[in-house]
């Protein structure tokens, strides 16, 4: 290329640009991340209502751009370092205070009537303010075949009366000794990461204890080396030291496919794994609430949400978004697209699987009735990990009360090197 | 010497030198120092708390030792406490390592090892008990992976350095592992390494006409690493092949030739033509391999997370697990200095050892 | 060697053949489960994990998983995104690595012993350890691009090649081979009055074969199995590689066919590369043989 072609181009281009910029004036553009890349559903209802958003009003035009959910955070953290975020991100619950306290994102101008009917588990609040919003929440809940617990002479569980801990064992027990299954209970071990804290933790506040102390969110002190959480670690160990539930060596693809394939006769598992049972099963499925240990049955609560990064200098626009994305009818079609519980109850009566009723209507009752937040602070991040390494070793046979007292050493440390996390 | 003036060049030298050596300085050195300087200092990856300068805090914090001497729990008469099973019982370590003005040295410290000492326990403290457990595992796995690959590759570079119609497919094959990503692999080889009906296990049991039981190869704190060793040398022992064969190539074929006029048997013609020829080569593939042994992550991400019970945590692994994972980049710097300097040291003695002996 | 029976000999060849080729299946074999995989429906393909079957394009085999892999990614340009990166970096590392390797080997200057100690030393920093500080240095270096002057280099194509040009392994690889070439040849051109970029090019490049082939390889590699680093680096979908693409198909119910088949279409650019290089070794080794 000579230098005047050189040139040539570089005008065109300027003033190409400058054209396609003046016709898109009238709408400000605000930039958007979301952690769907490939889910072909969640992208095209994604898609859809940036579609419909930016036809609806004249002011805004979202610009979406998708990333693979298994390196989204560290996308996202990336970013930030960098200061190169985007005017909207979606954000994991549980994550949400961390990247509020580190100055991601900044309060959500939403109005208080918006949102009055969503799930709890769906807001994301900190420090008294709202800084995300959720369009569903999910649950975990124990599935099986009403078929193996009715041939085994095992009580259905119920909502209101759901197993208590001997009785659960009793149902494992009696499992196992069918000799039908390699092993009665798979718990998905396999699944490493957030998964621990978002299934596991729920089972040790069940029993009494937790992941760090909630009053004062200064120490993990009692509340994760506590007799509750020495309990809860013994029956924990004792699961893997009977054999009643895979390890951590558990095969990803038994982990998916185990339960359908008949290995396993209770998995637990989220509501994102429902479609494929129902389908197979049918009206043989058994979704059946967390045992209760003691304190009452516990689930997790708080799934993906969006909200508004703190540099972005368009926050109203972003909101703006926000709340057109929280119709029930995007609701819904998320639900039904990829079987997650719809925020609201108008908008689970329009959908196929959370409509009165219908087949995984247990799950927006869970959901509702025993889901509980992670811890609330931005030191859940490193919390979380410390918790999912002494499941991990007390499953593979390290002595509980060092593990967990090592555990609460690690985070207490953690909270003081961050100052208490403005606590 | 002779051939100074020949090759004497300082603006030449520099010139050729520079494009290489200016990109790893910006690349490479100055992020290195940067992370020397964050490990003096308690940054958070993201944090709105301001950055201070601790000193060596995050050194005392991953290398802290201590050594205590338990003496065993008595009775009112003196006598010593046994347990059902006839072990001596000794007080809770936690006592002394919670709090305890009097060990105030020991404070927040954990056990990494033991042994009884007459009726007495000496028991090895650890400030960071994983990442102790993390250098021996590494040291293992280097000490294990480094000599065994380098000889399996020479091994399969003479195998294929001979004259046969179709050697270029076996070459091509050989080098296949190489060409699919640790990533993959690892991934693969989970499929393999399972417990219940993983290929490995069921190959085993075919073999030994049953006899073999399914081991759990990655759950398991005792086969965990050297499953993933062998994986690791299965995968890259191809490409030191390659870099053994480029060696051998250089090699002239005259000295063959001389050899073969001389009437030496195959293991002298190894010994005093091909092994001296190869003096370079050797040097490079104990370094690289060393190198990438010391690096090793991919795999323990991928196929157990650094356990069973810290089975096979790793220097990288604890690095990257503390920087991003819990956001504490100072400590994942702090690492990364370590390791730097553990690996210089070993290379030194390394070279010391290797040295031309003249 | 006056008699040789033609049987014995017939059969030592078979046995040499024998160990070549079990050797061979001991190496190919994950391949080989990934590519016949790739070709089963995800019940089968589980299922048959356990068994020789894995390596058998049995039962229901089809090329579904090809077309569901392209309907979940834009394949084609995260091949496209990793194939070009690799390919300049690869280009620009023989280039810039060879001409510092042969200025530390056949020059004599002052602070050469140093500079390549140094070099050296970098070997022994792992890339994952220097990740963030590096993230922080890219995104404040300036550069000149069509629209001016600008800051930052994320997403774009450079901040994934540059850093990767030098290395030094690459340069160490490059000297160790140097140093096995005659010194004689390069003094005797001198003599004669050859530049050094006359030497560099005419008489070591061309003996340079295996080395290139070597170096080449082990950037390739390097390189276009690159993940935690573009992860960091590009947010735009339109500069993502490979191995970032490998993240749309770990989807919470993993379509293990789908990533079979999106791993045995990543995996041909690798072993077209090496099929490439592989005559380049062929060849070499005649130039080499000339050379002694």
């Amino acid at each position: 290329m000579t230098r005047t072609n050189l040139m040539a181009g570089t005008i065109l281009a300027t003033a190409l640009s400058a054209v396609i910029a003046t016709g898109a004036a009238a709408q400000t553009e605000l930039s958007m991340w979301y952690h769907g890349a490939g889910g072909e559903v969640e992208s095209a209802i994604i898609n859809r209502i940036v579609d419909d958003f930016n036809a609806s009003q004249d002011d805004w035009a979202v610009e979406l751009q998708s990333f693979p959910q298994g390196s989204y955070n560290d996308s996202i953290i990336a970013a930030a370092l960098a200061g190169n975020l985007p005017d909207i991100i979606d954000v994991d619950g549980p994550v949400m205070p961390n990247w509020a306290w580190s100055g991601y994102l900044q309060p959500l101008p939403l109005d208080e009537s918006v949102i009055e009917n969503f799930l709890p588990g769906t807001k994301g609040e900190w420090n008294g303010e709202l800084y995300s919003i959720g369009l569903w929440d999910a649950a975990v809940a124990m599935v099986t075949r009403r078929s193996y617990l009715e041939d085994n002479g095992i009580r259905i569980p119920t909502l209101e009366e759901p197993w208590t801990r001997e009785e659960f064992d009793a149902a494992l027990v009696t499992l196992e000794e069918t000799g039908e299954f390699q092993y009665p209970l798979d718990v998905g071990m396999a699944w490493t990461g957030e998964w621990y804290p978002y299934a596991f933790s729920p089972l040790l506040q069940s029993f009494g204890g937790d992941i760090v102390d909630r009053e004062s969110y200064a120490t993990a002190e009692g509340a994760l080396n506590g007799d509750a959480a020495i309990e809860f670690g013994e029956w924990w160990q004792s699961l893997f030291e009977r054999d009643l539930v895979p390890g951590t060596s558990q095969d990803p693809a038994d982990r998916e496919t185990g339960f359908v394939e008949g290995k396993y006769a209770i998995s637990w598992n989220g509501n994102w794994a429902a479609v494929p049972i129902l389908a197979e099963y049918g009206d043989d499925t058994l979704f059946l609430p967390a045992p209760d240990f003691g304190e009452g049955p516990v689930i997790g609560a708080a799934s993906w949400q969006f909200g508004v990064s703190a540099t972005s200098e368009h926050p109203e626009g972003a909101a703006a978004f926000i709340e057109f994305a929280l119709q029930d009818e995007y609701l819904a079609e998320f639900s039904d697209g990829i079987g997650l519980i719809p925020a609201t109850p108008t908008a689970a009566e329009m959908t196929e699987n959370y409509a009165e009723g219908g087949p995984m209507a247990v799950f927006y009752e869970l959901s509702e009735e025993q889901a509980r937040l992670r811890p609330v602070t931005p030191g859940y991040v490193v919390a979380a990990k410390v918790f999912e390494k002494a499941l991990a070793d007390i499953a593979n046979g390290a002595d509980v009360i060092d593990t967990l007292d090592a555990a609460v050493d690690e985070i207490d440390a953690d909270i003081e090197r961050n100052q208490g996390y403005g606590h | 010497m002779s051939r100074s003036r020949l090759t004497q060049s300082n603006r030449a030298g520099w010139a050729m030198a520079l494009p290489g050596f200016g990109l790893i300085a910006v690349f490479i050195i100055l992020p290195f120092f940067l992370a020397f300087g964050l490990s003096f200092t308690n940054q958070r990856l993201i944090s709105p708390n301001p950055t201070e300068w601790v000193g060596f805090d995050n050194y005392r914090q991953l290398m802290g030792l201590g050594v205590l001497t338990l003496e065993p729990e008595r009775d009112e008469a003196g006598a010593v406490i046994r347990d059902e099973d006839g072990a001596i019982e000794y007080p809770r370590l936690r006592g002394f390592t919670r709090g305890n003005p009097d060990y105030a040295h020991l404070d927040g410290m954990r056990e990494w090892l033991s042994w009884g000492w007459g009726e007495d326990r000496v028991v090895v403290l650890a400030r960071d008990v994983v990442f102790m457990t993390a250098i021996v595992n590494t040291l293992t796995f280097v000490l294990v992976v480094a000599p065994v690959q380098a000889a399996i590759a020479l091994g399969l570079a003479l195998l294929i350095n001979q004259r046969l119609r179709g050697i270029n497919v076996f070459r091509t094959i050989y080098f296949m592992p190489v060409v699919v990503s640790i990533v993959v692999v690892s991934l693969l080889w989970r499929f393999i390494y399972d417990g219940n009906d993983g290929l490995l296990n069921n190959i085993l049991s075919a073999l030994s006409f049953g006899v073999f039981e399914p081991v759990d190869w990655l759950g398991n704190p005792g086969t965990a690493l050297p499953a993933i060793m062998a994986m690791s040398i299965w995968q890259a022992v191809g490409f030191h092949m390659v870099i053994w064969l480029a060696g051998l190539q250089t090699i002239s074929p005259t000295l063959y030739e001389a050899a073969e006029i001389e009437g030496s048997s195959r293991w002298q013609t190894f010994r005093y033509v091909t092994w001296p020829g190869l003096r370079n080569t050797a040097v490079l593939i104990l370094i690289v391999i060393t190198m990438q042994a010391f690096a090793l992550f991919a795999q323990i991400d991928v196929m157990t997370g650094g356990g069973p019970l810290d089975s096979t945590q790793t220097i990288v692994f604890q690095a990257v697990e503390r920087g991003y994972g819990k956001q504490d980049i100072s400590g994942g710097s702090t690492i990364s200095v370590l390791l730097f300097l553990l690996v210089l040291t070993i290379s030194l003695i390394q070279r010391y050892l290797t040295r031309e002996r003249s | 060697m006056a008699q040789i029976d033609p049987s014995n000999r017939g059969l030592r060849l078979a046995a040499r053949y024998a160990v070549l080729v079990l050797i061979a299946v001991i190496f190919i074999f994950p391949l080989v489960f990934m590519v016949v995989s790739s070709l089963k429906p995800d019940q089968q393909l589980l299922s048959d994990t356990g068994s020789l079957r894995a390596f058998l394009p049995v039962g229901d085999i089809g090329l579904g998983n090809y077309a569901a892999a392209f309907q979940r990614a834009p394949v084609g340009l995260f091949i496209f995104n990793s194939v070009l990166v690799t390919g300049i970096t690869v280009v620009l590392s023989l280039l810039v690595c060879s001409l510092a390797a042969f200025a530390f080997v056949f020059l004599e200057w002052r602070g050469s012993g140093l500079l390549l100690s140094v070099i050296l030393a970098t070997l022994i920093v792992p890339f994952e350890t220097i990740a963030i500080p590096l993230l922080l240095i890219v995104n404040q270096l300036p550069w000149i691009g069509l629209d001016g002057l600008s800051t930052g280099w994320l997403n774009s194509y450079r901040v994934q090649i540059l850093p990767f040009v030098s290395d030094g392994l690459t340069i160490f690889l490059f000297v160790q081979y140097f140093r096995d070439l005659p010194r004689e040849l390069i003094e005797a051109s001198r003599v004669e009055g050859a530049s050094w970029w006359m030497i560099y090019r005419r008489i070591v490049m061309p003996l340079a074969g295996p080395v290139l082939a070597t170096a080449a390889i082990l950037k390739f590699l390097v390189m276009y199995n690159q993940y935690l680093w573009p992860l960091m680096v590009v947010q735009e979908e339109g500069y993502r590689p490979v191995m970032v693409g490998l993240q749309y198909f770990f989807q919470l119910n993993r379509a293990w066919g789908e990533i079979m088949a999106y791993l045995s279409l990543i995996t041909l650019p690798v072993l077209a590369f090496y099929f490439v290089l592989q005559r380049a070794f062929i060849s070499s080794i005649a130039s080499t043989g000339v050379k002694g």
